[in-house]
Parts: C-alpha cells; structure tokens; sequence
C-alpha cells in the first residue's frame, strides 16, 4: 500500500505553499520536471517569437530596396532575432531537456539543489520578460548628430546593436536610449540563470548518480550535459564581465572599449567570442546528446564508439576556448594569430568529424524503425555535416575574409543551428513525448512536419551560400537591384514561409496528442536507458526505489541478451519483468520525501528586473524594490527548510492524482 | 565539524555521493572556480591596458602603497581569524567561535573603510571612474573585489547574528560557517593577486 | 498521363532556366569572378577546400542514405548484430581527416602570409571609414576625395585603413578579401586590378542605420587615364563663376544655406576642423554618391537634398528645407565641380 506523505504546515515568511494542482502548483514546483516542462514551454513561446521576427526580416529582403520595414526596425529585428532564438529560445530548450531527463538518466530523485534550479528557471523568465519589456519602455535612434525622417516605431524601440553588440557601434554614442541597456542588462540576467543552472547539473551529475552508475556508464546525453555545463560555467564569467564594461560605458561614462578615453573596442570582440564560440557548442551539444540516444534505440544496435564520442564530445568543448578569434579574421589581427585559429579550428572538425562517423557507424547494420525522431535525428546528421563542411571552408583564413559577414555564414551556422541544434531538439522532443506525457504523439502529423520542415530549411538556408558568395552582406536592411539578388531572396523568403507551416503543424499535433493521443506504454520504443523503465508520465518520485546499473544501456541490457553470433535476443521472462517495472514504478513501497514547493526562488529571481531598471533609470525606489526582493527571497530561502517535516497518512487518491501533469 | 554527525543538506537527501565530497560543498567550490574566471577576464583587462601608451593621469600618480599594505595586512589577518573561527566550531567552543566571525567581520569592515578612503582620496586626485582607460579598469576590477568582500562582511555578520541569538550554531549553520571561510580565504587570495598585478608590478 | 509527364518536364524546364538566368547575371559583389591577383589566390584556395568537402558530402551523405534505405526495418528481417565499436576505425576516421586537413592547411597558412605582405612598389592610398561612407585619401599626391576609389590597372595598391566612428568593413569582393576599418587603429589591405573596369565596393561589418548603404565603386584606369585623373584632381575648384548663371546661384546656396558647416570644395571653402562629409571638390565626375548608394544624376540629387534622412536613414547631413530652386540651382553648381 502506498503511504503518502503530507508535510506539516510551518509558518514562514509566507505560509508554505502546499497547492499540488493548479497554477500555483507549477509557480512555486521545485519538481525537475514539471520545471523541464515549463522550460520547454517557455523556451518556445520565444522561438515562436524570434521565428516571427525571422519572418518580418525576411518579407523585407523579399525583393531589393524594399520598405517593408524602416531601417531601424529592421536592426532591431535582426538583434532580436538572434538574442532570442540564442538565449531565449534553443539554451532554454536545452535546459528544458537537462531539467527533464537528467535526474531521470541517471536514477536521482531530483536535480542536486532543487530550489537552486527554480531560481534558475524564474531568473530565466524574469531575463527574458526584462529584455522584452524593451518594446514597451525601451527607446532607440540615431547615432549622436544623425538625422532619422520618422518617429522611431515601438518595432524598433528594441536593442539594435546586433546579437554580437560590437563596440563602439552599440556604445551610449552610436546606440542612443535605452535599448542596447536592455540587451546589456538582460543578457546579464540571463546568463546568471545559466550559471546558476550548470553549478546545479555539474554538482548533480557528480554526486546524484544512482549506484553503479559510473562515469562511463551514463547516457550520452547526460555527458554531453556535463559538457554543456562546464562550457556555461567557465564562459559566462567573461560575458559578464564584458557586459559590466559594456553597461558602465553606456552609465557611467567609461571608456572600456572607446578609443577617444585609451580603451580598445577589439578588446570587445575578443572577450565577446571568448564566450560567443564556447556558446555555440552550448547550442549544438545537447542535440548531439539527443542523437546519440535515438540513433541506437532505432537501430536496436548499441551506440557504436561510446568511448570516443563522449570523449570527442569533450574534445570539442575544450578546443572551443581555443578557436574564438576565427569569428575576427577579417579584424585587427596579426597573420600570425590568423594562422594559428586558422589551425586550431581545422582541428575542431576532427572530434565532430568523429562523432559523425560513430553515428554512422551506429546506423550501419542496424535494423532502424523510420519514425519521425528517427526521421529528425537522421535529418540531424545530414543537415550537420553541411553545416559542418562549410565551417571547414571558413578555416581556410583567406576564404573566410571572402565569406566572413555575408549570407554564406548566414547560411553556415543556420545549417548548424537549426539543421543541427533544433532538428535535434525536434528528434528530442518526439522521442520522450511518451515518457513526459504519457501519450503517444501522432506519426503521420510527425513525419508531415519533419519533411516540411526539412524542405523548407533546405529552400530557406541553402540558397543562401549563393547569395553570401554573390556579395550579399549580413544584417543588410536593403540590396540594390544591380547586385542580382533579388531571385534567391524571394525564394529564400518562401522557404521561411513553409518553414512557419511546419511549425503548425509540429503544434497543432502536440495539442491534439497531448490530449487524444493513444496511452502510451511506459517503453514504447524498447528503448535502453533506465529513464523508459519507469512509469509514463514519470510518476512525481521518478524511480520508487534507486535503481542498481550493472552496465551501459542497463534497461536494455535487463531485456536483451545476445546469441553466438552477436545479435540481440529478447531475454526469457522479460514480460515478466516489464511488468514487475510498471507495478513498482507506480507503488513506491518505501516512503518518498520530495522537496517542498516554495515561493522564494520566485521572489529573489524577480528583484533582479527591478535592479536593471534602476541602472538604467538610475531610480533609488526602484533599486530598494529589488533589494528588498531579493532580500525577502534570500532570507524566506535561507530560513525555510529544503522539505517540511512529514506525518505519514494512509493513501489518499486525491495526492496519487497529482502524480501526473494532466 | 565533527565527523560523526551528517549536517541536514540542502541538497536533495539521497542514498549515496559518488564523490564522497558533500554535495553542497561540491557546488561551492564549483561556483568558486567560475569565480577564479570573472576575477581573470577583470585582471586579463587590466594587465592588456596597463601597458599602454595612452596621456593622461595613471594609478602610480595618486597611490599611496604604504597605506594599501596596511590595509592589505588587515585583510590578511582577517583570514587568520577567520581560520581561528573554524576552529573554535570544530572543538565545539561557540563563545569563541562567535568571537571570532565578529572580529572576521570587523576586519573585513576595516578593509573596506581603508578602500573607500583610498577610492576617496584618488577623485580627490582628480583619477575618476570615467577620466581614462587606466581609472576605469582600476576601479572595475578593486570595486568588484570590495563587492566581494562586503558580501562576505554581511554573511559573516548575519552568520555571527544568528549564532548570538541562538546561543550557538547548529550544524547547519556549521556547515555555513565552512562555506564562509572558503568564500572569505578565496576572497584574501584574490586580493593577494590583485595587490601585485596593481599596485606592486 | 501523358499531360501530367509534359507538365512535369515544363516545369521543370521553367525551373532550370530560372536558376541558370539567376546564376549567370552579372553579379557585381561576386566574390567568385576574381579580376586581379589577391582575389584569385583566395578563389583557388577556395575550390580547393570546396571540392574537397564536396567529395566528403557524398561520401557522408551516401552513406547517410544507403543505410536509411538499406538497413531499414522490414518484417522478416533479424536483430542486428550488437556492434560496440571497433577502434581501428576509430583511428581511421580521426587520422584521415587530420591528413586532409593538413593538405589544406599548409597552402592556407601561406596564403595568410602572401595576402599580408605589402608589395613592392605599391601605390599607398587612406581609406577613412565614416558612418555611412568611404573617404580615400592619397598621400603621394595630395587628394582626397569619396565613394569612388579611382587605382591605376595592374599596380599593386596597398590600402592604410582606420575608422572615424564605429567598425567598418573594406570588402571590393573581385579584388581581394574583408578587412576591418577599426578607430584607434591601422589595418591593411592590398587591391590590385588586373583591368580598367569598375568594381564594387561594401561594408560588410554592420555599423549602424545605414549600414547596407554604405556602399562604394573602385575604378581602375589605364596608367595614362589614371595619371590625368591624378591632374585634374590636384586642381582647385573654379570660383569665378559667371554671376548670372544658375551655377553661381548654386554656389551660394552652398556657401550660405549650411552646407559648409561639414563639406570642403578646395578654392572655395576649406571647413574647419575634422571633416565629417565628403570632400564635393570633384563631385561632378563622381559616377555616385551618399555612399554610393545613388548613381549621380539630377534626380537623385533631388531626392537626395530634399530629404537626406529618407534615403539614408540616421545621416549626419541635415535637412536644410531648401527651395527647389534651391535645389535646382545646387545641383547645376555641383555638375560643374568636375
């Protein structure tokens, strides 16, 4: 018989929250999943946003010398965009997949501090609302002395420097108002929410691990996750500090990177790539994760070159710190340091060229199912080695001072951002559908979006090598007509356009599945890793008892054996067991204590907004709201225990309803 | 802290550590070590500007390295005390212990006072925040160790109130009082570093 | 059937003319019809590496494919032999990538030192990045002018590059890379022109409003064109125009509606100070200007002065609320600036 516990009631600043449906349920969850669910959403509200600025930005470069939107508000488009779809868009979505799955693969309860990863999760929100309040408070228009025909639009009154904020363009004097404050200070926000979130995955990956799951036994999404963290962790430090210069030029009249006071805006663009080259194997990591967990499950083969791929995954987030300067060739540089990140980025396609070739090697004589993650994973490596050839072609120094700053790396790293990262995110998304809501999404609608989507990339991004070779420069508001460009920009326009139709699709079968979807059973897939061995939806407690893992892919290993010729064989009384799984998973026979709600990470993670205002506005009320905020959040924080003190009850329906997220 | 007894972490109670290291002081000295990159990308800035040629007032005009030694030893000495603190907790004698956080504290608070004449005196000078390059990464990267160290005043002053309501620490506050002193040494070393690259090379 | 053949080969007729009509246009940015040495270098650099990653793409993509259809599921077929890896592959697959990218690497490397070395007996030219134009200065000779580089065919140019403002972006895609303009700092960059032609020129670092439209042309001149180019740039403008021609009524405007305040015409008005707009001297044999961004005709100019800010949106120039015979006047002046 379950015993389910209720926690006492204690008095707080507030009392304890102690709701377990309904909104407030979800506000104040310290549970990792439902704060993976949330992530998840969040994360695509935005891309949905930042896919809509795409679609403005390219209705404009439909056709040469268009004015569809003003020159303003086509930058600040082009900076929203790519702020957007970077931080507010695919690493939320990846938190979202670590938060989720992470305590899941390795056999943990929960994540190792989890009102730590509340905060990181509100902090996020707050971050991203902040940055967005700009289109409401933020003000933006011409360099100091220029001259502008038009009221700046409220399109427009967004950060408009450019993702990269290159100095001194995006300083007080080039980027007057209060628009390129918001990006500086949000960004900052965000990226605390980050930091935040890899001391919490690096700390839960080392000592939350379940026994016998040693280093080389985990998933290699958790690796790449490890990867990730640490790539957060050691970069962010210096974007902050970056973007501290940045805001005190713009506050306090500085000059870090402005010539005329002895500061040196090269300093910007290397401290800038320090992190911005690190942050793109952020972007791409967890979706080689992602990969390496669909491509076996589909093959029914084990991952070929586990070893090197988690090593070749390390690799590349090492030799990330090395390459930054690749992005400045064309900048004030020495050949000698060209030459050197000329090599040292021609040896970063070595591990990925690897990691490639295990996949493969993964797929060859396997017996694959061609479902639609497969189908994206599949796309996944297609779409990547383009990406990735093209990369190689920007490590031929002089080739890259032909290619730099025109559609072609336009091109580059969307085939690797969203050919890559997104298309694996996508694979991701389908393949733990099940597991999350316990329903199976619906096939035919999948494998529709995965061909409109792969159709509608090819005719978006392709064409753009064209275009960059042919001399159309990036974050070009218009193109004369005598530069030839107008076919392929029209073309490349209707493909965003099938693009947003895929999107469609993509949402409206989550909808109808989440809701008519059929049952899904808890393995579905037949799938190797011990997240598929509990209950779908997980159940709040995850496992009932701590899993024991004896070897790599140890669920799969618990089902198969193999012959004397090597191939699989289902094991004797593996029915049997699957449904012992099920019936445990489901009745924990011990008592389980989760971490209680609480409202504090909300509290702290929303002073931080007031506080950016109160740079920006240089308001001392509104700076006592934040601190008394995060004063409030700190010290309810720091008093209220992790969980309440339990009395046990007998088993109460009401409480067992509440396990899964209908 | 006495061995025997487990402090109540706030990381989630679960069967076993991998690591054998205590998961909350896992993610200190990983939150530590991100702080060894903010610290470095301030130091790289200002060693890359220091050198340069540009007019102007410079820190070698206004400093007085006599005076920051003395305030360099304070904070020195602080972690001395700081160390004693431990200590006291460790043989269980939460008088001294007591003493102790609040002479950290004080010390800490000399410290401070000392920077905010120093910073005082060079306006003074005319070697404002915004006057040039050398001013601006002087102030950024002093200013953002200060922050430092006054956060830590404030956590060992509220450690030390809590310890004086309550007649003593509990364990877990014990356990706060460890992730004060490594915060506070990290704190000192920093400043270590920072004393040479810019006042003394 | 019949109809639905016909209409797929129609269609896909239309569809390869529309490419090949779309390929084949004169492109003037093409960064792949090199016209003079240092572009070709980097053209050939480029093929190399690029057919070099297409032989990759198909192997890789081939394989991607074959096993797609290949190895996928069907009733009757076995469980798959549970292959772990093979490290001998392993070492494969990490050498021979290494070794190709050592074959590019060694030319890459001397290709990044050729393209920086400055060539003998170069014809030294400024480059003075403005937000949202070019000014070229040649210090061998005196002139300054914008917009309209104007080199000698076959002579190595070496280009000394800084920026006024913000961070620019030199790129004339038939004559060599991208080079930043920074403040504070010099950059270089070689041009050399095999041929007189006109080539055109961009900012390829997004430096503000205006960015796309801070646009150029390089002119290259036979060495004779170039050198009474030279001559005719060394000379002043005229000042003694004929007082009652609309040309005259021009220059006043010039001289007294604003304009001086930021624009130099040698002989006539020298502006104090930094110059923030370019230097109208010559202005008449300019085949564009506004940062190359409009051709040089009556119309443009109209437009142009009416309202700069509608045509380049964030610019320095003023909207001076002039009369169109105001304009009218100051275009006939500005066409005699020869």
């Amino acid at each position: 018989m379950t015993k389910i516990i209720e926690p006492k009631k204690q008095r707080n600043i507030f009392s304890r929250p102690s709701s377990e449906t309904g909104i407030w349920s979800w506000i104040t969850t310290v549970d990792h999943k439902r704060i993976g669910i949330m992530y998840g959403y969040a994360a695509f509200f935005f891309l949905l946003v930042g896919g809509l600025e795409a679609l403005l930005l390219r209705i404009q470069l439909s056709q040469p010398d268009n004015n569809f939107l003003s020159a303003a508000e086509y930058n600040a488009m082009f900076t929203m965009h790519g702020t957007t779809m970077i931080f507010l868009a695919i690493m939320p979505i990846s938190a979202a997949f670590f938060n989720y799955l992470l305590p899941l693969q390795i056999g943990a309860r929960d994540v190792a501090f989890p009102r730590l990863n509340a905060l990181s999760f509100w902090i996020f929100i707050a971050g991203g609302l902040f940055l967005y309040s700009t289109f409401l408070f933020g003000t933006a228009g011409a360099p100091e002395g220029g001259y502008l025909d038009e009221e700046v639009s409220r399109l427009a009154s967004a950060p408009n420097g450019g993702w990269f904020g290159y100095q001194p363009n995006a300083g007080l004097k080039y980027s007057p108002g209060t628009a390129m404050d918001y990006w500086a200070i949000g960004l900052q926000i965000l990226g605390i929410a980050s930091l935040v979130s890899a001391f919490n995955f690096i700390t839960t990956i080392l000592n939350m691990r379940t026994k016998g799951m040693r280093l080389m036994r985990m998933p290699v999404f958790t690796w790449m996750t490890f990867a990730v963290s640490f790539l957060l962790a050691f970069s962010l430090p210096i974007i902050a500090i970056a973007l501290f210069f940045v805001t005190f030029d713009r506050q306090f009249g500085t000059t870090f990177f402005l010539t005329e006071g002895g500061g040196d805006p090269v300093l910007w663009q290397h401290l800038f790539w320090l992190f911005g080259h690190p942050e793109v194997y952020i972007l791409i990591l967890p979706a080689f994760g992602i990969v390496s967990e669909v491509l076996p499950t589909f093959s029914r083969k084990p991952l070929f070159g586990y070893p090197a791929i988690v090593f070749a995954g390390f690799g590349i987030a090492f030799i990330g710190f090395g390459v930054w300067a690749h992005h400045m060739f064309a900048s004030a540089i020495s050949p000698v340091a060209q030459a050197g990140f000329g090599l040292s980025t021609m040896i970063i396609a070595v591990p990925t060229g690897v990691k490639i070739f295990n996949w493969l090697g993964t797929i060859w004589g396997g017996k694959l199912t061609l479902n639609t993650p497969m189908l994206f994973a599949l796309g996944f490596i297609g779409m990547f080695v383009i990406g990735g050839l093209s990369g190689v072609t920007h490590s031929v120094v002089p080739a890259d001072t032909q290619q730099t700053d025109t559609y072609y790396i336009v091109a580059h790293f969307h085939y690797v951002l969203f050919g890559g990262a997104l298309f694996g995110i996508f694979s991701g998304l389908y393949f733990w559908f099940p597991k999350v809501w316990g329903r199976m999404y619906n096939e035919t609608m999948g494998k529709i979006h995965f061909w409109l989507m792969l159709i509608g990339f090819n005719v978006t991004f392709g064409p753009m090598h064209w275009l960059g070779l042919q001399g159309q420069v990036r974050r070009t508001w218009v193109y004369a007509e005598e530069t030839n460009l107008g076919f392929w920009n029209l073309i490349v326009t209707i493909g965003a356009f099938i693009l947003a139709v895929a999107i469609l699709v993509f949402m409206a079968n989550w909808i109808y599945s989440r809701r008519k979807g059929e049952k899904a059973p808890f393995d579905p897939w037949d799938a190797r890793t011990i997240e598929w061995s509990i209950p779908s939806p997980t159940p709040v407690w995850n496992f009932s008892k701590a899993p024991e893992i004896k070897s790599l892919d140890d669920f799969w290993h618990q089902k198969y054996g193999e012959d004397e010729d090597g191939r699989a064989v289902r094991r004797e009384g593996t029915d049997e067991l699957l449904l012992k799984l099920e019936e445990e998973g489901l009745n924990p026979d011990e008592e389980i204590h989760l971490p209680s709600p609480s409202y504090f990470p909300l509290i702290l993670a929303f002073g931080l907004p007031f506080l950016g205002y109160a740079i920006i506005y240089k308001s001392v009320p509104l700076a006592l709201v934040g601190v008394i905020l995060l004063l409030i959040g700190g010290f309810g924080w720091g008093t209220e225990p992790l969980e309440e003190e339990f009395e046990t009850s007998e088993e109460n329906p009401d409480a067992k309803e509440s396990s899964t997220y209908e | 802290m006495p061995k025997n007894l487990l402090p109540m972490s706030d990381a989630h109670a679960y069967p076993h550590e991998p690591t054998g290291v205590e998961t909350r002081k896992l993610g200190f000295w990983i939150f530590l070590s991100t702080e060894i990159l903010f610290f470095g990308t301030l130091i790289t800035t200002f060693l890359i500007f220091k050198g340069r040629d540009f007019p102007g007032i410079k820190l070698t005009d206004v400093y007085d390295i006599p005076f920051t030694s003395v305030s360099s030893f304070v904070l020195l000495m602080s972690s001395l005390t700081m160390v004693l603190a431990h200590n006291a907790l460790e043989t269980d004698d939460q008088e001294k212990t007591r003493v102790w956080l609040l002479a950290t504290a004080m010390l800490g608070a000399v410290f401070l006072a000392g920077q905010i004449y120093e910073f005082t005196e060079f306006y003074h000078k005319g070697f404002e925040l915004s006057t040039n390059i050398f001013s601006s990464t002087f102030y950024v990267l002093t200013g953002f160790h200060g922050l430092h160290v006054f956060i830590g005043v404030v956590l060992l002053l509220a450690l030390w109130g809590v310890g004086q309501r309550q007649r003593g620490l509990s364990l877990n506050e014990g356990m706060n009082l460890e992730f004060i002193a490594l915060y506070w040494h990290f704190v000192d070393i920093v400043w270590i570093v920072l004393f040479t690259v810019v006042y003394l090379i | 059937m019949q109809i639905k053949k016909f209409l797929k080969t129609r269609h896909l007729m239309l569809c390869s003319f529309l490419f090949i009509t779309a390929c084949i246009e004169n492109a003037p940015l093409d960064s792949l019809s090199p016209a003079g040495p240092y572009a070709r270098t980097i053209d050939d650099l480029f093929w190399l590496t690029f057919w070099i990653a297409v032989v990759i793409f198909f192997i890789v993509q081939g394989a991607l494919l074959f096993s797609v259809f290949y190895f996928k599921d069907s009733p009757d077929k076995p469980e798959p032999k549970q292959i772990h890896g093979n490290n001998f592959l392993e070492i494969l697959w990490t050498i021979i990538p290494v070794i190709i990218l050592a074959s590019i690497a060694v030319p890459t490397v001397r290709t990044i030192f050729d393209l920086a070395r400055e060539p003998e007996d170069a014809l030294k030219i400024e480059v003075i990045g403005h937000q949202w134009w070019f000014e070229y200065k040649y210090p061998d000779f005196e002139i300054t002018t914008a917009n309209v580089l104007v080199i000698p065919e076959d002579t190595p140019i070496r280009l000394e590059m800084w920026s006024n403002d913000v961070l620019h972006n030199y790129w004339v895609p038939k004559l060599n890379g991208k080079r930043y303009l920074v403040p504070g700092q010099k950059t270089y960059l070689n041009l050399h022109a095999d041929n007189a032609e006109e080539f055109w020129a961009q900012c390829g670092e997004y430096c503000g409003l205006s960015h796309s439209k801070m646009r150029g042309r390089v002119l290259s001149l036979s060495q004779s064109d170039f050198d009474s180019w030279v001559m005719n740039q060394q000379k002043n403008a005229a000042n003694d125009l004929d007082q009652n021609s609309l040309a005259y009524e021009g220059q006043q405007v010039y001289l007294n509606a604003g304009c001086t305040q930021c624009h130099v015409i040698d002989g006539v008005w020298d502006v104090q100070g930094e110059q923030i707009a370019p230097n109208l001297t010559h202005f008449g044999i300019r085949n564009v200007f506004a940062g190359a961004a409009l051709k040089n005709n009556p119309e443009n100019l109209t437009k142009w002065l009416a309202n700069p800010a509608q045509i380049k949106p964030g610019t320095f120039m003023p909207n001076l609320e002039l009369t169109e015979r105001e304009i009218e006047a100051l275009i006939e002046y500005l066409g005699t600036l020869k």
